[in-house]
């Protein structure tokens, strides 16, 4: 259970994390959603430490997460940022092999080497495996870096915009990998996402955050609706039910 | 991580670099060859005694300083995170020249360890500075940070020669600032032997400057404690680069280039490449130092202007190359 108690992150004058409380339960899939600026990626950078905050604490499973040691909330909590700059000559395999240090500290064992495998069948990148890093398509090298995240397998993931640079394709097996990865191992699954249908389809829980604050949170069927999105984005969405799935629609 | 091919390979690059050294032993204006080593009793007696005082010393000497440079530069590149830095690119060196030149000054009875542990606090104190800068610098472009090094030197060396003119120890100054093996003797090298147990603890502590490549937000994900592995690569960097200018001054280039090309053959983990740069650092200035003995014989190139040439040239193409993967 990830906790989050009188959270605030403010720079100078300007407040990006409005003192926020929320309890995210464990297991399953939760969506952050919310308009550009609403604060859902500064904090998510709070919860896994990236970020100091100004206010407020947060506790990871009862663990304060600003006086836990490192490596210790490293084999909990993992955390991916979106528009990872990596200038690195890595290989594929070496990148995920890395998600293995909170555990080997570097010396790998057949355990590791089994997740290693795993992740990358999982992620489909055995064809790319051996390739570096600044040989690879947007898509491939995203996938590359959430597969790290994976290997590392902590109880808790966090992804600041997963979906970034992969076609649609690609999108639908990585929301479905997450789905399997909290449904059949049971872990915890926090996405920064942007469209709210892949939300809709896909998490337990949504939480809606505008101006810094949390102004929703439910079950899908209780926040893809037409008031909220009205309310968190300032867009009229006609909400139809296909096949069971809530879907938003907005494009005209 | 290591296939024995690889293993191979590094066996027979160790095999060449002993080669060199072995060609480092018998090139110089002092008579020493095989025959003379093992000619009638006077011959044989001099000949060994430039070859223990003088020669080995010197290969030594020149093996432990390229090997432990480069690894300095492979591990500068991976905490700023940029392909054009080395230790003269980043502040390092001046500092450490001042350094050096602040303890010739206020103490000058300090015995050669003081000096170099002198340098390398201000090493240490002067890179730390660049690396506050390029935190500070909102536009990152991979060609700015090592200007903005290479400026911060300028600054540095311009206060050095100023006090050092002022109080007629330019030629101090310059023997720091240009690399030369040719006063290398025996008992006047062994500080090197620091630099080469440094480079040991760089290459245990492989995987963590490879994690801090990645950038601070990995490294927090990962469990580690970015400013603590900043802060070792720090300390590392500058106790090798001021042993090595305190003992032959310093070798331009060799930090940017031996690491540029080991990560073009094998990439950058540092556990699978730091050997290797260790090699080429060795092997490069070997050879630039023996040809420095040949081209003007019996007169001497001092190493720091060899590889000012071949580094200079190398350095070129790198930045030339087509979708060169550091900028």
């Amino acid at each position: 259970m990830i906790e989050v108690r009188n959270t605030s992150k403010s720079y100078g004058r300007t407040i990006v994390v409005d003192d926020v409380s929320i309890t995210l339960p464990a297991g399953g899939v939760i969506s952050l959603i919310g308009p550009n600026g609403a604060g859902k990626s500064t904090l998510l950078s709070i919860i896994s430490r990236l970020l100091p905050m100004t206010a407020g604490t947060v506790t990871v499973d009862g663990m304060d997460v600003t006086t836990t040691p490192g490596d210790v909330l490293a084999r909990r909590l993992s955390i991916l940022r979106q528009d990872n700059q990596i200038l690195a000559r890595l290989t594929v395999r070496d990148l995920i092999a890395f998600g293995r240090y909170p555990h080997s500290k570097g010396r790998l064992t057949v355990e590791d080497r089994g997740h290693i495998e795993r992740v990358i069948d999982y992620l489909d990148l055995g064809a790319v495996a051996h390739r570096f890093l600044d040989e690879l398509s947007g898509g491939q090298r995203q996938r590359a870096f959430i597969a790290m995240v994976l290997c590392q397998d902590t109880e808790y993931i966090l992804l600041d915009e997963p979906l970034n640079n992969l076609d649609v394709k690609h999108a639908v097996a990585m929301m479905a990998l997450f789905r399997r990865t909290a449904d059949a191992f049971g872990k915890t699954v926090i996405l920064v996402l942007h469209d709210i249908n892949f939300a809709s389809c896909y998490s337990d829980r949504i939480v809606a955050m505008r101006d810094g604050r949390i102004a929703y949170e439910g079950p899908p069927e209780a926040i893809i609706t037409t008031d909220v999105i009205r309310d968190v984005y300032g867009v009229e969405a006609a909400i139809h039910e296909i096949d069971g799935q809530r879907i938003a629609l907005y494009f005209r | 991580m290591m296939g024995s091919a690889m293993t191979g390979r590094l066996a027979l690059a160790s095999a060449g670099v002993g080669l060199l050294a072995v060609v480092s032993l018998f090139v110089g204006v002092g008579d020493v060859t095989l025959a003379s080593l093992s000619g009638d009793a006077g011959d044989s007696g001099q000949a060994a005694q430039i070859l223990l005082i003088s020669r080995i010393p010197r290969t030594l000497a020149l093996i432990l300083a390229g090997a432990a440079m480069a690894v300095a530069g492979l591990i500068l590149q991976m905490l700023a995170r940029n392909k054009f830095v080395e230790p003269s690119t980043a502040g390092t060196a001046e500092s450490a020249v001042l350094g050096m030149l602040a303890v010739t000054l206020l103490a000058p009875d300090t015995p050669v360890i003081g000096r170099m542990l002198t340098a390398s606090l201000f090493a240490l104190g002067g890179t730390a500075l660049f690396l506050a800068i390029l935190r500070r610098m909102p536009l990152r472009s991979p060609l700015v940070v090592p200007l903005v090094g290479i400026m911060l030197g300028a600054v540095i060396t311009a206060g050095t020669e100023f006090v050092a003119y002022r109080y007629d120890l330019m030629q101090s100054v310059r023997n720091w600032e240009t690399g030369d093996f040719s006063g290398v003797l025996r008992g006047r090298y062994e500080l090197l032997w620091i630099s080469a147990a440094l480079t040991g603890v760089a290459y245990v502590a492989a995987d963590r400057f490879t994690v801090a490549g990645l950038g601070e937000d990995f490294t927090t994900n990962l469990g580690l404690n970015h400013r603590r592995v900043v802060s070792l690569g720090l300390v590392i960097v500058s106790l090798v680069t001021a042993a090595v200018i305190a003992t032959c001054g310093m070798i331009p280039f060799l930090g940017l280039i031996v690491p540029n090309v080991i990560s073009l053959m094998w990439g950058d983990n540092m556990r699978r490449s730091l050997p290797w740069v260790a090699l080429l650092g060795a092997g490069l200035v070997l050879a630039c130092d023996i040809v420095g003995r040949l081209v003007i014989h019996p007169y001497e190139i001092p190493i720091g202007t060899m590889m000012g040439m071949v580094g200079s040239g190398i350095f070129l193409y790198l930045l030339l190359r087509k979708n060169g993967h550091a900028s």
